[in-house]
């Protein structure tokens, strides 16, 4: 999995390709860690090229979001996010707990 | 390492998948392979399963289902039965039938109670949103059937898990 990250002025945009699955799943972690040990919690995690995703990548994910919402500095946003893995974060119940934007383009304005 | 390409429907599913194989290639409709209990063996695994669920006729969200199914069998495999990756064995096998596909996954680590899992709040709030048992729920929801049994291997005398998993072709 390649992961690109591109600090911008009011938020972090983190684009992974590949499969995000149990062997892979620390890598993105540990990215999303490197911006919020960082003291940065505005983060928009583009997932177009991402095309496979297991609840190893939802826990990733929801981990994020509750370091990022804490005294309510932050949030991780999620864009372009595939059908298929869009179906995924349904079943898991996570639609409630995220915002979705068509475009990291979209994320990155709004944050 | 480059990461093979996001998968093209359309590219990897060009004939109809419910015509019969061309003659002279034909299809497996069953066939057993052996993993090391690894992470890094989840895409060859969900490559094997995905091939023989498109060759039973199953459409493409049906096929991702079934690789996303077995992807979590195989982590919990890891995780639970054998309690971290190691070198010990996971059998995958697959059935193609008039009705879609069967997949056996096989280990011989530690007991499993599917039981014991707790079962996801789906409707927490996010602080209180806790990951554990989602693999297993994403299983039960995702497959038709689900099954969990003991056997006792004839060979080893060793007790073994087995998952069955059926998914059907819609009709």
């Amino acid at each position: 999995m390649e992961i690109t990250c591109i600090q911008y002025k009011h938020s972090d945009l983190v684009k992974p390709e590949g499969r995000v699955d149990s062997a892979t799943a620390p890598q993105l972690a540990k990215a999303l860690e490197d911006i919020t040990n960082a003291g940065r919690f505005r983060i928009v995690l583009d997932l177009s090229g991402v095309d496979f995703m297991s609840s190893a990548g939802l826990r990733v994910l929801i981990s994020t979001q509750k370091t990022c919402k804490r005294y309510n500095r932050g949030e991780i946003a999620l864009a372009a996010v595939p059908k298929r893995i869009y179906d995924a974060l349904d079943l898991a119940g996570f639609i409630p707990l995220f915002r979705f934007f068509d475009s990291a383009l979209d994320a990155v304005g709004a944050m | 390492m480059p990461e093979p390409p996001p998968e093209s429907p359309s590219a990897k599913n060009s004939t109809d998948p419910t015509a019969p194989a061309p003659a002279g290639r034909a299809r497996n409709l069953s066939q057993t392979r052996v993993f090391t209990a690894q992470f890094d063996n989840l895409e060859t695994v969900r490559q094997f399963v995905g091939d023989a669920a498109r060759n039973a006729g199953l459409n493409d969200s049906d096929v991702y289902a079934t690789q996303l199914a077995v992807d979590e069998a195989f982590t919990n495999i890891i995780e639970h039965a054998y309690e971290g990756e190691s070198l010990e064995k996971i059998e995958c096998s697959y059935k193609i039938s008039k009705s879609g596909i069967v997949i056996t996954l096989t280990d011989c680590g530690k007991p499993f109670d599917p039981a014991a899992i707790p079962v996801p709040n789906l409707e927490a709030e996010l602080e209180a949103r806790d990951i554990g048992g989602l693999g297993l729920y994403f299983i039960r929801t995702l497959m038709d059937e689900v099954e969990f049994t003991f056997t006792r291997q004839a060979d080893t005398g060793k007790l073994c898990n087995i998952l069955r998993m059926v998914k059907h072709r819609e009709s």
